[in-house]
Order: C-alpha cells, then structure tokens, then sequence
C-alpha cells in the first residue's frame, strides 16, 4: 500500500489535546491565507443556526398534508426540494422513503457519517458513533428499543446503508389525533429522530423530547 | 482486508446512547472549527470528497479507534494538506515558510459561502456503460471487498455485505466511481444501484425474517446471478 505511513503520521506533528490541534491548524491556514476566518464564522453560523431538521420537518408536514406533494416527493424528491430551496452539499441525491404499518425504515452510514444536511443540518453524535454505525445494520430493533421505540411484530424493518452520495429522508407516518392541524403545527411534531427512523412522529399534546 | 472505519455488523460496541433533540449542534466549540476548517480547505480544490473519506480510513487503527469524530477530521485533513503538497512537515510544526500561500487567491471567502454550500457537488454524469441489472434483478456482490484497482484502496462496499445475494431495487443513475476518484484515477462513472439484501443474507441471526437491508453498490460491484 504506497500511501499509508503507518509511523509517521503528518497529523502527529500537532498539538495532542484536540481543541489545540484545530487552532493551530487554523492559525497555519490563515496565516498562509488559505482560509479565511470570516468564511468559518459563515459555515459555522449556517449549521448552527439556519439548516437543521426544522427543514426536514417542513418537507415531511407538507406531505402529510398534500398527496399530489407526497406523491411527488417519493416518486423523484430532487426537483421537489430544489423548488423549496432544499438542495445543497450533502443532500444532492435525495430519496424519501415512507413508513408504512408494514414497513418502518431507519437509515446509517456504516462506512463514515453520511447525512442529509440540507434538510437535517449536521448528524447528532449517536448518528456517527461506532456503536450506531455498527450495530443498525444487524440489529435494527435492539437500536430502536434504545430509542424507546418498539415495532409491532407485524412490521419489518428495512435499514438503508448510505454507501453513496444518495441521501435518504424517512417519510414517518402521520400520528393518530393530528386530524385538522395545520403545516406548522404538524411540523411540530416531527422530531429529526422520526426523519432518521429512529424514532416516531410526536402525538399532539406529548411534551417535545 | 477491510479497513478500520468498516465497522457495519461489528460486535462489542455497546449501547447507543441518544442525545435529546435539543442538544447542541456542536457540543464544542472546536468541533464547529474543525467542520469550518475542513470545509474551506475543501474549496481549494486540492482533492475529492473520495480522497478525503479515504484520508479518514487510512489513519492507523489505532489513531482511528481513540480519535472522537472530529479529531479523525482534523488528523486527516492535516495529513492531506501535506500529502497534496499544500502544507509542508515543517509548516505543521511551526517552521514553515511565512507569507502567502500560492493557493491563497482560492480561499473561500464568507460572501460566497452561502453559494458553494448551496451548489453543493453532485456526484451523478453523464456517459459511463450501460445498465447490466434492471429492478426486480437477482444479484451477488463481489468478493472479497476490496478496491479492484488500488491495493487498500478506497472502497464504498463494506465487508458486511461481500458476497452477499441481493436484489436490486432501484437504479439511481450514473455516478462518480469512488474506487477509482480516491486515487486520482479519473471519475469512471458507472450505474449506481440501490440494493436490497434479506437480513439473512447478510447475519447468522437475523433479528426478524422480514428485515432488510438496502445499500448503494456501483455496477462493478454486482455480478449476475
């Protein structure tokens, strides 16, 4: 293998304690003007602030909503969200796929952390832990029991491994007792655990998470 | 051989341990550095979200295993830096040449953050060979898992599912291959499908008879069955 340096690691070279590392290579980059600290406060702020599973919950109120939407955003989710302003890095090949009584869908990346940011924003630490990673794909339902969420007996489960750029949206179902709510206040009860399959939609009244 | 990071199945992890929904999105302040650093040295231009996983795989096991998740960034970043010749061993320790870098001119600057996140890099081309499998299609994935093309190569099929019989679901398009876009070796776009295994396929004890699991497996993955 001609790339690996197994003793001799560039990264070695830096501070141990790992908020030091960052600042010391941020503080080489910008010296050599090769980032520019502005454009971090930019993409910080973007994540932190302005896209998360609030956009997920959006797209998913709307679909319980409206069946011509629905139908449309499972049959081919990319022109549907680029027409929400929902595309961007890490969400440019979308699939939605539904929960249904007899099918509940749950998504990983075993391999890194492969997350639909337009509409999530940036993974929870679960999502990107090995425990996560290794175990959803062969033990769905133990994970799920983690989460709190028990499956009927009649309803299997399929996990979708995000090996490549597709992104995957779980579509859950609308809760009993939601009949007559408007968008934003079914988008209230989508939780972005219920978008990963990790978790259900909120019922109307239950306290948020 | 399978690298670290390939972890799908593994046994002895433990519990997952939720956070609450509110948590934050960074639980520190470094953590959103090192994403922004990671981020901008990606618009130089140096190397391809391939290289980059690649970049991550490849650190030691060890490293790898005690490293929490945005250490492994910066560790890989700071390794690719001067594998792509951008940053020098000296520049890391603090001895390096002062001035402006000759990349400085393609430092991604904050009016133009919005645009580049929102562009974003699709993956999908046009060209490539033509679909072999269509939906419904009765498939194996190859064995062993390895990048054909690079020893320890990048490669986006994971050990779990290597010779595993599978059906395909869906044809997503044609996409970059990673296998071959980690190395510098060109785009090789080729059909990418989603790939639907019976958990029993895959596990000795599957926890349900119904259960599946879907991954995305590139053409040359596939055999026919």
């Amino acid at each position: 293998m001609p790339h690996d340096h197994h003793d001799d690691h560039s990264h070695a070279l830096l501070p141990p304690d790992p908020a030091l590392r960052v600042k010391a290579l941020e503080t080489i980059l910008t010296e050599k003007g090769l980032i520019d600290p502005a454009a971090l406060e930019e993409i910080i702020d973007t994540y932190q602030n302005r896209i998360g599973p609030q956009n997920g919950a959006r797209v998913v109120a709307r679909a319980w909503s409206d069946p011509d939407f629905k139908a449309a955003l499972l049959a081919d989710a990319d022109p549907v969200l680029a027409e929400l302003g929902l595309y961007g890095r890490q969400g440019e090949h979308m699939v939605v796929v539904e929960n249904t009584a007899q099918q509940h869908n749950m998504v990983v990346c075993t391999l890194c952390s492969c997350y639909p940011w337009p509409l999530l924003g940036i993974p929870p630490g679960w999502y990107k832990s090995d425990a996560y990673r290794a175990r959803a794909v062969r033990e769905p339902r133990k994970v799920l029991a983690e989460f709190g969420v028990t499956l009927p007996k009649g309803c299997a489960v399929r996990v979708w491994d995000s090996t490549a750029e597709v992104r995957y949206l779980v579509l859950p179902a609308r809760p009993e007792g939601s009949e007559g709510l408007g968008e934003e206040e079914l988008a209230a009860l989508v939780t972005r655990d219920s978008m990963i399959g990790t978790g259900l939609a909120r019922q109307p009244g239950e306290a948020p998470a | 051989m399978t690298r670290v990071h390939d972890m799908g199945g593994r046994f002895g992890d433990g519990p997952v341990v939720p956070e609450a929904e509110d948590a934050p999105v960074f639980a520190e302040d470094w953590h959103a550095r090192a994403l922004a650093v990671t981020l901008a040295c990606g618009a130089l231009g140096q190397w391809n979200i391939d290289t980059s996983r690649h970049a991550r795989e490849k650190l030691s096991p060890k490293d790898y295993a005690r490293f929490s998740y945005y250490e492994k960034w910066i560790a890989a970043l700071a390794d690719l830096l001067v594998e792509k010749g951008v940053l020098t061993r000296a520049d890391l320790e603090g001895k390096g040449a002062a001035g402006l870098h000759k990349l400085a001119e393609r430092a991604l600057k904050a009016e133009n953050v919005a645009g580049v996140l929102a562009k974003g890099g699709p993956a999908d081309r046009e060209g490539g060979p033509p679909p072999r499998f269509s939906p419904g299609q009765a498939v194996r994935a190859r064995i062993p898992a390895d990048n054909a093309l690079v020893d320890g190569g990048h490669t986006r099929l994971p050990a779990y599912a290597a010779g595993a019989q599978g059906y395909i679901l869906r044809l997503h398009g044609t996409h970059v291959f990673p296998d071959s876009s980690a190395h510098g070796l060109g785009e090789a776009p080729e059909p990418l499908y989603a790939v639907r295994f019976h958990a029993s396929a895959l596990w000795a004890h599957p926890e349900h008879p119904e259960d599946e699991v879907v991954l995305d497996l590139w053409q040359s993955y596939l055999e026919p069955l």
